[in-house]
């Protein structure tokens, strides 16, 4: 611990991080084998389109590349919801984590467009390998940012039942550690799907 | 429903306070309740795994057997590894992992109780969920690894069942290795550095790691089966171009640690049994620690030597291969070790004991034949003969369930308190060794002469006759074996020698609380200056290099010149230690080495401390979300209202289990 402190009479038998702080590491770790194994089912199949579509004719990347941008600028409504929640500004928090939410759901919204249209131009689940490893990937990580939402609700709703506060911030930092993680995975995501060209 | 028990508290989400009765175990949150549940689950799974092996094994007794269907006897052999696998191998080592763990490591609980009941309530509705399948037109029958596209056929939902079942295993899974890692890394008494943990904590630790990065491969690969089955996915399908070879490579690269992740915990515990009975220190404890290490690592690179047969080319078959064989050495390094702990040590040959040497011995040759399927060649030769049943029942029968019983006869009076019966031990070990040996060394013998596995019968007039005949006396014979330790468990029930705190004279911690252990583990944390820390609390060495026992027993007294000032008398102050997994302030916070000497000197008799000592409340929370998994994979499979109805389960335990009052208030 400090320095101040005398020499321990014990060696540290404990890594000084809050636990649950430890676990969510712990799962998030697990998370990217998740992510990896999809990621890789999907390098396996993007040429693998029968038929079907090719990713060529579907993907719209100035499109996505704006919906990346809303949940990028997400990780930052969240830092600053934490950071207000630690400087004991309840209000300044809960709108934070609303505006964070709130892109969240944008980033959805255009998901959920974007598979909409996908199927309208022939491409569905069951058209190509290629389109089941699409729509699976993405579709999980969707539900990974749905989940996100519905805890930075439930923060909200924590915090009008009193809780989090500059001394109970810990729930807050836990979710936004794992919505950071959600954000950095779309990165890889859109860089290995939508940027380097299939063919 | 739940609500209106405990209404004193008030609140919509009151906890309930129930100690005893049956309520008290549906809401505990103790670990070392949570370890009996899981104990006695997996031994139920581990009679109906049997009493499905015997089905196999009268089918298989004689040529052109007719005891069971083809059908029937697919769902058989596949149940019967699914179960022993996931439903009893796994879960009876987390319930020695769940009741040693903290016991073993001087806490007070897990990190998340709540997370503990949890992983259990979701274990359970695993099991019953895949069992349910019979009941509802077809267990899965494609075999364990259920190779797609295989498993993609649609006559029956039984696989179906077994990618939404495994999945809510593997849920289990993970929220247990997450809480143990946690609970490991951050929740070790004063002085327990990584160096000094016992053997069995360090297993418990690389297992859960490779559980926490195992689980989510085999997650997708299920993921994507279920989408296939269910919503018309291409994953597994080669007429739409989909590559067969997918799903292996994912249920391998999940599928062989899973091996370690069976094998790792069983080495644990014979290292512990072992030392203990040969009244010497694990010789050579930082190469068992480091070769355990060194299994997980490679046990990530060798996945593809269960597909030499799958074509994948000469060079990846090589480099598999090497990697194969280098896994070995640390295996091997761990049987060098076990030898030289007995090694001129005052062996004393009781149960537990016989069950780890028998361990030792069994896995040497299931190790053995392990690395003969690394020569590609000879592999060849072998994959899908019962050559391969045999291998993998030396390491997981031969091994792991050698081990686990190992286990469960050295901590039986610690969890019960009272001792299993020595004679009717040592006859339950002799017949399982003789049953076990007839049972699958004839399966080599088989293999070698051709029989392909998963063969609902065999003709008649190959040779097989007589090693098949030998096979299934020997199935019958482990059945006694294990009915002799059911009643060596009546035996012991009803007029068993009541244990004491430390039958064995044993090296660590869990062995200086009484048996069993009160709710709240020790009266006072212990802290620790040794490795084996027990043993020196109650020996001393003496100039001429002879142990000594110190006379005032386990605590050593100020005279002893081993003598700590405070060995045991840590006020029980640090037991607010992570015990529950919603305070702020856990161990993480406030590393109890960094307050022990601010602590008081406490006066009061250890036992009235034990009373001021805080611990998690039960919670109705982790049953209930648990129970949600199940009906969402009903769900699936049925009717979307029952998806609905499953997800408001789990949301509502979720809200549930945040929103809840605190451990303290109640």
């Amino acid at each position: 611990m400090s320095a101040a402190h005398p020499p321990a009479e014990h060696p540290h038998t404990s890594t000084g991080l809050d636990n649950a702080k430890l676990a969510m590491w712990a799962f998030l770790g697990s998370e990217c084998l998740f992510f990896g194994s999809f990621i890789s089912t999907y390098l396996l199949y993007r040429n693998v389109t029968g038929d079907g579509p090719t990713s060529a004719d579907l993907y719209d990347i100035p499109y996505t590349s704006i919906s990346s941008f809303v949940l990028l600028m997400s990780s930052l409504t969240m830092v600053l919801a934490l950071s207000s929640v630690q400087n004991g500004d309840r209000r300044a928090m809960r709108i934070w984590l609303m505006a964070t939410a709130f892109l969240g759901l944008t980033f959805i919204g255009g998901q959920v467009f974007e598979f909409t249209t996908f199927v309208e131009e022939g491409l569905t689940l069951s058209t190509s390998a290629f389109g089941s490893s699409f729509f699976v990937l993405t579709g999980f990580h969707g539900a990974h940012v749905t989940i996100g939402i519905l805890m930075l609700l439930g923060l909200t709703v924590m915090s009008s039942f009193g809780r989090l506060g500059p001394d109970d911030s810990r729930p807050v930092e836990l979710v936004g550690l794992y919505w950071h993680f959600v954000d950095i995975v779309w990165i890889v995501i859109f860089t290995v799907i939508y940027l380097i060209p299939s063919g | 429903m739940a609500t209106a028990v405990a209404p004193q508290q008030g609140g919509l989400f009151a906890r309930p306070t129930a100690k005893t009765g049956w309520w008290s175990w549906m809401t505990t949150v103790d670990h070392k309740k949570i370890g009996i549940l899981y104990g006695v689950t997996a031994f139920f799974f581990f009679i109906v795994g049997g009493v499905e092996a015997l089905l196999i094994r009268s089918q298989l007794a004689t040529p052109n057997g007719e005891v069971l269907s083809p059908a029937v006897y697919n769902q058989l052999f596949t149940m019967h590894g699914l179960t022993m696998i996931f439903f009893v191998v796994m879960p009876m080592g987390t319930a020695l992992m769940n009741f040693l763990l903290p016991l073993m490591i001087g806490a007070r609980d897990v990190a998340f109780p709540r997370l503990n009941a949890f992983s259990y309530w979701v274990f359970l509705s695993a099991g019953l969920f895949m069992y349910s399948a019979f009941l509802l037109g077809g267990a899965p029958d494609g075999g364990w690894f259920g190779y797609a596209p295989l498993s993609l056929d649609p006559v029956t939902d039984g696989m179906t069942y077994y990618s939404l079942g495994l999945q809510i295993a593997g849920i289990a899974s993970l929220a247990g290795a997450i809480n143990f890692i946690v609970t490991i890394i951050n929740m070790r008494a004063p002085g327990m550095t990584l160096m000094r943990m016992p053997v069995f904590v360090w297993m418990t630790l690389i297992t859960s790691f490779l559980l926490l990065f195992a689980v989510p491969v085999i997650g997708v690969a299920l993921w994507e089966l279920m989408f296939d089955r269910l919503f018309g996915a291409n994953f597994f399908d080669p007429a739409a171009g989909a590559d067969p070879l997918l799903w292996q490579h994912l249920f391998w690269l999940f599928g062989h640690p899973e091996v370690y992740i069976m094998i790792l915990p069983a080495m644990g515990i014979v290292s512990e049994v072992l030392p203990a009975f040969s009244r010497k220190p694990l010789f050579g404890y930082p190469a068992i620690v480091f070769s355990g290490a060194a299994i997980a690592f490679m046990g990530w690179g060798v996945w593809a030597h269960h597909m030499f047969a799958a074509g994948l080319g000469p060079v990846a078959n090589s480099a598999f291969a090497l990697s194969t064989m280098f896994i070995a050495v640390p295996t091997g390094v761990k049987i060098f070790n076990w030898i030289g702990t007995i090694w001129g040590g005052s062996v004393r040959l009781t149960t537990p004991f016989l069950f780890s040497a028998g361990f030792v011995s069994m896995f040497i040759i299931g190790g053995l034949s392990g690395v003969t399927h690394s020569i590609v060649p000879h592999d060849a030769q072998q994959t899908d003969t019962y050559y391969v049943v045999g291998h993998l029942h030396y390491v997981l029968f031969g091994g792991s369930i050698f081990g686990l019983f190992s286990g469960i006869y050295y901590w039986w009076p610690k969890v019960f308190g009272r001792l299993l019966s020595e004679k009717i031990g040592k006859f339950h070990f002799l017949l399982m060794l003789v049953g076990f040996n007839l049972t699958f060394m004839p399966f080599h013998i088989l293999g070698l002469l051709g029989m392909p596995r998963r063969q609902y019968y065999f003709p008649a007039n190959r040779g097989f006759e007589v090693w098949n005949l030998l096979a299934s006396i020997g199935a019958f014979t482990i059945a006694v074996s294990i009915l002799v330790f059911l009643y060596n468990v009546a035996v012991s029930r009803k007029k068993g020698e009541a244990a004491g705190a430390d039958p064995w004279d044993a090296r660590t911690l869990e062995w200086m609380t009484t048996s069993p252990p009160p709710e709240h583990n020790f009266d006072a944390i212990p802290v620790v200056r040794h490795r084996d820390d027990f043993w020196y609390r109650k020996y001393i060495t003496t100039p001429e290099g002879e142990s000594a026992r110190v006379f005032a027993g386990g605590a050593a007294s100020d005279e002893e010149q081993h003598s700590s000032e405070a060995a045991s008398d840590e006020p029980p102050s640090s037991s607010a230690e992570g015990a529950s997994d919603r305070e702020p302030n856990t161990a993480g916070a406030a590393p109890p080495e960094s307050s022990s000497e601010e602590r008081p000197h406490a006066g009061a008799s250890a036992e009235e401390q034990g009373h001021g000592i805080h611990l998690p409340s039960p919670s109705y929370f982790p049953l209930l979300t648990a129970a949600g998994m199940p009906v969402i994979g009903y769900g699936f499979i049925y009717s979307p209202i029952l998806l609905a109805a499953g997800a408001v389960m789990l949301l509502v335990g979720a809200f549930g289990w945040v929103l809840e009052p605190p451990a303290e208030e109640a």
